[in-house]
C-alpha cells in the first residue's frame, strides 16, 4: 500500500497542473461553481473540450494511434485531481468521452475506431446515448425500437426518451431490436447512428429544473448503413452493457471530481452564510452534517482508489466498484440537501434577483441532483446489479 | 500508488484466518465472555508463537518489526472472529505507549514481555467525565521530594484494566496553559500490584470486551515510572491514540463483513413465500447497501492505516475520518444484519449478537462518530 507517485506521474500532474493554470477560461474563477454543464455552458465547453485536446489530456488511457494518451488509469486519475483543484469546467462531449468512445476501442472495427474516437476527443462530433424508451427504462432489454434490415441498411422505427444532449449530438449509441423473436436480451444490436440522417427528429423536454438538457428522439424509417453496426448482430446487449461498465468507470472519476467540487463550494457557503448569530460553519449541528459530507467525500476517493489499483494490475474491478454509483448518488443528494439548509431561506431566491446567492446556480444544482439517482439507471437497479452480481443473491 | 494488499499481506491475511477458525470458534469465544480475563493462557501463547503479540515491534525489542498495515490485516481477521482477551489493550495501547513515548530501559525491560506473552498491559486513559481529550484527564500526579510522584484518583472503562500486569496511567502533573490546551499530561507505568492500586471488572453489553475501573489511592511511584516528557505526555499520547483508533477501525471492518458474509449467505437459503429471501428486492436491497457500506468503511480504513503508518500530515484527519465512518457503518450493518435474520437472529444462540455488541463497544471507544465529525470540522479550519 503506498500513496506516493513515481517521478513520472509526478511530473504529469507538474504538467497538467502549469497547462491548468494558463490556459483555463479567464472569467472562469469568477463564475459560480457548478458540478455539471449547464446548457448556457455548451458553447464554452466546446472550446474547453478543444483545448484540453490539442494539449494532449483527453483520452488519456486511450490508444495513441486512435488520438488518445496510451497512458494509465492513474494518469486519468491525476488529470481529475487537478480538474477539481483548478475548478475547471466539464468538456461537452460527455457521454463521448465516457462511453462512446471506450465502447468503440473495444468492440470496434478498424474502420470504426478511425472514423469516431478522434472526433470525440477533439469534440467535433458530440455523442448522445439512445438507450431509454416511454416503456423500457429500468427493464431496457423489453425496448421495441426495431432495425429491419433492407439491403445494405437497416430501416429504423421507434423512439428514444431522456436522451441528454440529443438537440446538440452527432451521433447516437442505439440499441435496437433486430430479432424479436429471440429472447429479449439475445436480440438486439447497437448501432451507431448518424443524428442528421431523414428521420431523426429531436424533440427537447423540459425538465424539472427548467432546463431542457435532455429530449424525446423520433426514429421513422431512419436508415442506417449495415457497416453502421457496432460488435455483432444481435449481440448489442453485451456491448450495451460494457458500455455502462465503463460509464461507471471513467465517470466514476468524473463523479468523485463532482463531488469534490460540489463539496468544496458548499464549505466555502456555510463559511459565508449566516445562522444564529454567526457563520453556517460555526453552528455545531451544521458542522456535523458539513463534515459528514468531507468524510463521504474522502471514502469516494479511496473506494475509486482501490478500484484503481485493481485496473492497475489487470483486475477486474471488485466490489469496491459497484458500491460507487450507489453511493454517490445518496450522497450528492444529501449534500445538495445540506447546501440548501445553510442556504436558508435564500434558497428560494433565484436568478435575476439581487439578493440570489451565487446567482442562483444551488438552485439548479440542488433540482438537478434529483436526477442522480434515475439517469444511467436507478439506484433501485444498482441495488439489484450488487445483490445478484456481487453477492451471488437469487434474482425475483 | 498501489491501494492494494501485497503477496505477503495477503498471506498474512489467509494464515490469520485459518488460525481464527481453528483456535477461536464462536464457542471459544463465548468460553471467553464467561472469563474474567477474556482469554486463557494457552491461546495466548499460540497468539505470542504467531508473532502476533510484537507483530508491529522493532526485532531489537523481541518483536516482528512488520508495518501498521501488515497489523490491520491480522486486526480485520480478529474483528471477524470476534476474539476476545486483552490483545487490543496490550498491543494497542499500552504496548504502543511504551513503543511511542518509552526510554530504552522501558521499551528493553517491556516490550520483550509483551511480545512473548509475559507481561500484559493496557492504558487507562478515561475517567468519569468520559472524555477522549487532553482535559479529561484529571487523576492528579503530585511530585515527591525523591523526583517520584504519589498517583490519586480514578480511571473508568480501561480495556483489561483488571488482568493487566502494567498500567500507563494517563495523569495531570500541570494544568492546561492559555498557549497549549494539551500541556499538563504525563505519563506513568505503574505495576498493577503496586500498593494503592485497585481494579475492578464493570459488567459490559459487550461481553467479548473486558471494561475495568482503576483506582489509585495514594500510589507512590520512583522516577524511573515516569514514560515519555513531563507535561508533554499528550504528545505521544494522541499519536497512540489515532494509531489505535484506526486498528479498532481494522477491527470493526473485518466484524461488519463477517456480518454482511452470514446475512448474504442466510438471505440465499432461507425461504419465506416459496422463494429465498434474497430474491425478494427489500432483502436484496438491503444486502446491498451492506455491502456499500462496508466497503467503503475498508477504503477510509485502509488509507488511515496508510496515513498513520507513513506519519503523513493528514494522519489525524485520515483516522477521525475513518472512526467517524466506521463507527455508524458498523452498527448499522450489524443491526441490519440482526433484520434480516429475523427471529433466530435475536436469539442467544445465534452470533450475530456478539458482532452487534462488538460493534456498539468499538463505536463508543475512543470517540463516536459526532465526535470524530466534529473533530474533522476542526481539522479542516470549517
Amino acid at each position: 500500500m503506498d500513496f506516493n507517485l513515481t517521478p513520472e506521474q509526478e511530473a504529469f500532474r507538474a504538467e497538467v497542473r502549469a497547462w491548468l493554470s494558463t490556459n483555463l477560461p479567464p472569467d472562469w474563477a469568477s463564475r459560480p461553481t457548478t458540478d455539471i454543464p449547464r446548457v448556457e455552458m455548451y458553447d464554452l465547453g466546446r472550446i474547453w473540450q478543444r483545448k484540453l485536446y490539442e494539449a494532449g489530456l483527453l483520452g488519456i488511457t486511450w490508444p495513441k494511434e486512435y488520438g488518445g494518451c496510451g497512458l494509465t488509469w492513474m494518469e486519468e486519475l491525476i488529470f481529475h485531481e487537478e480538474l477539481v483543484l483548478h475548478k475547471a469546467p466539464p468538456p461537452l462531449n460527455i457521454l463521448g468521452l465516457g462511453m462512446a468512445g471506450p465502447t468503440i476501442i473495444a468492440y470496434g472495427t478498424e474502420e470504426q475506431k478511425r472514423r469516431y474516437v478522434q472526433k470525440i476527443l477533439t469534440g467535433e462530433e458530440i455523442w448522445c446515448q439512445g438507450y431509454s424508451e416511454p416503456n423500457a427504462g429500468s427493464d431496457l432489454a423489453s425496448l421495441q425500437t426495431r432495425a429491419v434490415r433492407d439491403g445494405d441498411h437497416y430501416v429504423v422505427n421507434g423512439q428514444k426518451v431522456w436522451t441528454s444532449l440529443a438537440h446538440i449530438a452527432d451521433w447516437m449509441m442505439l440499441l435496437a431490436r433486430t430479432d424479436p423473436r429471440a429472447p429479449k436480451h439475445k436480440g438486439i444490436t447497437y448501432f451507431l447512428l448518424d443524428m442528421h440522417s431523414p428521420g431523426v427528429t429531436v424533440r427537447p423536454l423540459r425538465q424539472l429544473t427548467g432546463d431542457a438538457e435532455f429530449n424525446e428522439v423520433f426514429l421513422e424509417n431512419v436508415r442506417i448503413p449495415a457497416s453502421s453496426i457496432l460488435g455483432e448482430l444481435n449481440q448489442g446487449w453485451q456491448v450495451g452493457i460494457t458500455t455502462l461498465m465503463y460509464e461507471r468507470l471513467a465517470l466514476g472519476f468524473g463523479l468523485q471530481t463532482r463531488f469534490q467540487i460540489a463539496l468544496e463550494a458548499t464549505l466555502g457557503l456555510a463559511k459565508r452564510m449566516r445562522r444564529n448569530g454567526g457563520t453556517a460553519a460555526q453552528d455545531p449541528v451544521m458542522r456535523q452534517k458539513l463534515a459528514q459530507l468531507v468524510i463521504d467525500n474522502a471514502v469516494f476517493k479511496y473506494t475509486g482508489a482501490r478500484a484503481i489499483t485493481r485496473l492497475l494490475k489487470g483486475e477486474m474491478p471488485g466490489p469496491e466498484a459497484s458500491a460507487g454509483k450507489i453511493w454517490w448518488c445518496d450522497r450528492h443528494q444529501a449534500l445538495q440537501d445540506v447546501a440548501q439548509e445553510v442556504l436558508g431561506p435564500y434558497a428560494q431566491v433565484g436568478k435575476g434577483s439581487p439578493w440570489a446567492v451565487d446567482q442562483g446556480i444551488w438552485q439548479y444544482s440542488f433540482l438537478r441532483s434529483r436526477a442522480n439517482s434515475i439517469e444511467g439507471g436507478t439506484t433501485e437497479i444498482q441495488r439489484n446489479i450488487v445483490g445478484e452480481r456481487v453477492l451471488g443473491l437469487p434474482k425475483d | 500508488m498501489d491501494f492494494g494488499f501485497s503477496q505477503e499481506q495477503d498471506l498474512l491475511r489467509q494464515t490469520a484466518r485459518s488460525f481464527l477458525e481453528k483456535e477461536c470458534p464462536s464457542t471459544f469465544v463465548r468460553r471467553m465472555m464467561e472469563d474474567p480475563s477474556g482469554t486463557i493462557d494457552e491461546f495466548w501463547a499460540k497468539l505470542a508463537e504467531l508473532g502476533w503479540l510484537g507483530l508491529i515491534y522493532p526485532e531489537a525489542y523481541g518483536g516482528v518489526g512488520l508495518g501498521f498495515v501488515d497489523l490491520t490485516v491480522v486486526l480485520e481477521e480478529m474483528g471477524r472472529a470476534v476474539m476476545p482477551g486483552p490483545y487490543f489493550s496490550t498491543v494497542l495501547l499500552g504496548g504502543l505507549a511504551l513503543a511511542e513515548a518509552g526510554s530504552e530501559v522501558q521499551k528493553q525491560a517491556w516490550l520483550p514481555k509483551i511480545a512473548t506473552g509475559e507481561a500484559r498491559v493496557t492504558l487507562a486513559l478515561t475517567e468519569e467525565s468520559a472524555r477522549w481529550d487532553a482535559e479529561g484527564i484529571q487523576l492528579g500526579a503530585k511530585p515527591t521530594k525523591d523526583g517520584g510522584h504519589v498517583l490519586s484518583g480514578t480511571k473508568l472503562f480501561v480495556p483489561d484494566g483488571h488482568a493487566a500486569d502494567l498500567l500507563v496511567v494517563a495523569a495531570r502533573t500541570a494544568k492546561p496553559t492559555k498557549q497549549d490546551a494539551h500541556h499538563g499530561v504525563s505519563l506513568f507505568l505503574v505495576p498493577a500490584e503496586t500498593k494503592g492500586v485497585k481494579t475492578a471488572l464493570l459488567p459490559t453489553m459487550d461481553q467479548t470486551r473486558k471494561l475495568a475501573e482503576v483506582t489509585l489511592s495514594r500510589v507512590e511511584v520512583g522516577p524511573e515510572a515516569l514514560l515519555g516528557p513531563a507535561d508533554e505526555g499528550w504528545t505521544p499520547l494522541a499519536r497512540v491514540l489515532d494509531r489505535a483508533t484506526v486498528a479498532l477501525c481494522a477491527e470493526m471492518c473485518g466484524g461488519a463483513q463477517k456480518v454482511l458474509d452470514m446475512s448474504t449467505e442466510y438471505a440465499k437459503v432461507r425461504v419465506a413465500f416459496g422463494k429465498p429471501i434474497g430474491a425478494y428486492q427489500a432483502v436484496k436491497h438491503k444486502c446491498a447497501d451492506m455491502l456499500v457500506a462496508v466497503e467503503n468503511a475498508k477504503s477510509i480504513t485502509y488509507y488511515a492505516a496508510w496515513a498513520v503508518d507513513e506519519g503523513v500530515a493528514e494522519a489525524p484527519l485520515a483516522t477521525s475520518m475513518a472512526k467517524a465512518y466506521v463507527s455508524d457503518a458498523y452498527r448499522k450493518v450489524a443491526g441490519d444484519g440482526i433484520q434480516l435474520h429475523g427471529g433466530i437472529g435475536f436469539t442467544w444462540e445465534h452470533d450475530l449478537h456478539l458482532y452487534f455488541k462488538r460493534a456498539k463497544g468499538s463505536e463508543v471507544a475512543f470517540g463516536d462518530a459526532t465526535l470524530h465529525r466534529e473533530r474533522v470540522a476542526q481539522l479542516i479550519n470549517l
